[in-house]
């Protein structure tokens, strides 16, 4: 199978974001970068099915975004992907969802592949559309929040899972395009040998503006800011034995639930 | 404006989630201006539900290929039906997973985008939506012409204000039967199932102390594990924790896991976000213990302590076995 994972690169969990002085987005300086979680569950469950599939599988990555993204890219070929197109764009945040979907959309077109998977959500936008819109956008089916991808004699039977600890089953025939779920598998790290590897390995730049894939966008992201208080959260100071006794006689005395 | 609501049904029965969806429909025109839109293959007692509450009228979207959700199925259906009722000019969903596995697609090919997960709607409309999991929220605006696509997140908006007309009469209902044929559904679905017996039951417990990827490593589970029983709480955990094995998945909080609602939820080193807070925020007295002071999780809390969960929990421990004695 040749299997075509789309992966972006989102600030890393615990970075400090601040807005930046446009008021429109995050600064992105100094800013550590990092895999957006489901994308790295994509990744696991495309080189799971490639292994399992024999000599002819291939797993291609494909990003798109400014020169940074090139790290994260690396990263998914030195726990196995076998090479990589990164789509270089530098006004990510000026499209919408559309926007971007076109252009990995136009990137995944020549190759062909029997499957492409996405992450459910970026951490960042947390749209949880990209994946949807690709679908849409190439004419193949699609199947979402997908922990687990068997493959059969005419095509593919995944695990969707739905809300409240309910699961289902989804058959639907290749290519197709799943959004994954993040906890459907083990993550693998990337091994010496393998990160040695991903430096020889094809990653091919082509800039956003050659793929024919501009458009108006049909929403945009006006201002950004810190959400507004809305519950007044006592905050108990102190050292962590003062907090702690605070709290201890915050419960019993005022909340009254010890 | 004029407004299409879609209603999402489950074993039958009108979502909740879609009463909150009116909720916001009811800030982006009068009722009279309201389409509600039922789906599937038998709507008739889901379409009477919809016209006892303040809406225009009602449209039943039916099929017999309808009677199982499919993302094939309903775009068909859909974008049918918003073509038919033009000019639309705001479409309404909950953000339900079924919402997020078709929505954005009927949207594309209308060449629209879905403003997705929407909490609040101000003048303008400004749609305001959260980034960054929830640390940030940004306002977004629908540019250019056709209509525009809304999903709302659970809880965002109370349906308080949805509850029958009292003596008025009910809204009308037509029937609006798509085309569709079987061999526009690629997709085959199967029927739901849970993955395994639970064993225990957090919907009950009276407390909870719940972990999250603060703790680090699975070894460090033994604090938390400590403090639940010196509280004598059940131990549950935001999603990573279970995606990782550390505990299983059935003491999973949120959206796909457990809605718990204890008089006593304290949260270890979670970050809030808010497919763990719908299943927790209902809880009387919520207690979050996090490093960084602008943490979602605060904005649910009633108390907080802000530090490293390394320090305060052992000290918390102590501090009730102390108060026990
Ligand atoms: C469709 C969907 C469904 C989902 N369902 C669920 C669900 O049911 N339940 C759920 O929980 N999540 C769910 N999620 C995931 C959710 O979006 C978040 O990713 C998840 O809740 C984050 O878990 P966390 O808070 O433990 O981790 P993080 O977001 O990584 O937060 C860790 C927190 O620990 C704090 N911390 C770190 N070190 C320390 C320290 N030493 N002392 C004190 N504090 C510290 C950090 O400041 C941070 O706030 C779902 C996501 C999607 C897209
Ligand atoms: N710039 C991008 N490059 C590659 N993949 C992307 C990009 N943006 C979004 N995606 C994919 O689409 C998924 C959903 O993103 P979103 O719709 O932004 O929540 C992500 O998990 C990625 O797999």
């Amino acid at each position: 199978m040749k299997i075509i994972v789309a992966i972006k690169q989102v600030p890393e969990r615990d970075a400090q974001v601040r807005i930046a002085a446009n008021g429109k987005w995050i600064d992105e300086a100094d800013l550590q970068w990092a895999m957006n979680e489901p994308d790295a569950y994509a990744l696991e469950e495309a080189l799971l099915l490639k292994e399992s599939g024999g000599a002819c599988g291939e797993v291609i990555v494909v990003s798109a975004g400014p020169e940074r993204v090139g790290s994260t890219i690396r990263e998914a070929l030195a726990k196995g992907a076998d090479r990589a197109i990164q789509i270089l764009c530098d006004d990510l945040n000026g499209r919408d969802a559309l926007g971007v979907a076109r252009l990995l959309a136009a990137a995944i077109k020549p190759e062909n592949p029997d499957l492409v998977l996405t992450g459910l959500q970026s951490e960042d936008l947390g749209l949880g559309q990209t994946g949807v819109i690709v679908a849409e956008l190439l004419g193949l089916p699609h199947a979402t929040m997908i922990l687990h991808v068997e493959k059969t004699e005419s095509g593919l039977k995944v695990k969707r899972e739905l809300e409240e600890g309910w699961f289902q089953s989804i058959e639907l025939p290749t290519p197709a395009v799943l959004t994954v779920q993040s906890g459907g598998n083990k993550l693998r790290y990337a091994t010496l040998m393998g990160i040695k590897r991903a430096k020889t390995k094809d990653l091919r730049t082509v800039n956003a503006a050659e793929l024919g894939a501009e458009g108006t966008p049909a929403v945009v992201l006006d201002q950004i800011a810190a959400p507004k208080k809305q519950k007044s959260t006592q905050i108990l100071p102190g050292s962590a034995k003062e907090a702690a006794a605070a709290l201890v006689e915050k419960l019993k005395t005022e909340a009254r639930v010890l | 404006m004029s407004v299409l609501l879609v209603l999402e049904q489950s074993c039958g029965k009108t979502r909740r989630a879609s009463w909150e969806a009116l909720v916001a429909a009811l800030r982006l025109g009068p009722a009279e201006n309201i389409t509600a839109v039922v789906i599937g293959a038998q709507t008739e007692a889901l379409a009477a539900e919809a016209a006892a509450k303040p809406v225009g009228k009602v449209i039943r979207v039916e099929h017999p290929l309808l009677a199982q959700y499919t993302a094939d199925g309903f775009c068909a259906a859909l974008q049918q039906l918003i073509q038919n009722e033009s000019p639309t000019e705001v479409v309404v969903f909950s953000h339900t997973y079924q919402v997020r596995d078709y929505a954005p697609a009927l949207a594309c090919r209308m060449g629209q985008v879905l403003i997705g997960d929407v909490v609040a709607i101000e003048d303008g409309p400004k749609f305001v939506r959260q980034l960054m999991q929830g640390r940030l929220i940004g306002s977004y605006r629908h540019s250019g012409i056709g209509p525009c696509f809304v999903s709302v997140q659970a809880g965002a908006f109370r349906p308080d204000a949805t509850d029958t007309r009292p003596g008025a009469a009910p809204a009308p209902i037509t029937t609006f039967t798509p085309t569709i044929d079987a061999a526009q559904i690629r997709t085959k679905p199967g029927e739901p199932f849970r993955a395994s017996e639970q064993t225990v039951d957090l919907g009950s417990a009276q407390r909870i102390v719940s972990v999250g990827r603060g703790i680090k490593e699975a070894a460090n589970l033994s604090i938390v594990q400590e403090l639940a029983t010196a509280l004598g709480a059940e131990l549950a955990a935001s999603r990573p924790i279970c995606d990782n094995g550390w505990l299983p998945m059935e003491r999973q909080v949120g959206s796909s896991g457990q809605t718990v609602a204890p008089r006593l939820y304290l949260a270890v080193g979670i970050s809030g976000a808010i497919q763990h807070l719908v299943g927790m925020k209902g809880s009387q007295c919520i207690v979050a213990i996090n490093k960084d002071p602008d943490a979602p999780i605060f904005e649910v809390a009633d108390y907080g302590i802000v530090g490293d969960l390394f320090e305060v929990v052992p000290a918390l421990t102590e501090a009730l076995k102390a108060a026990k004695q």
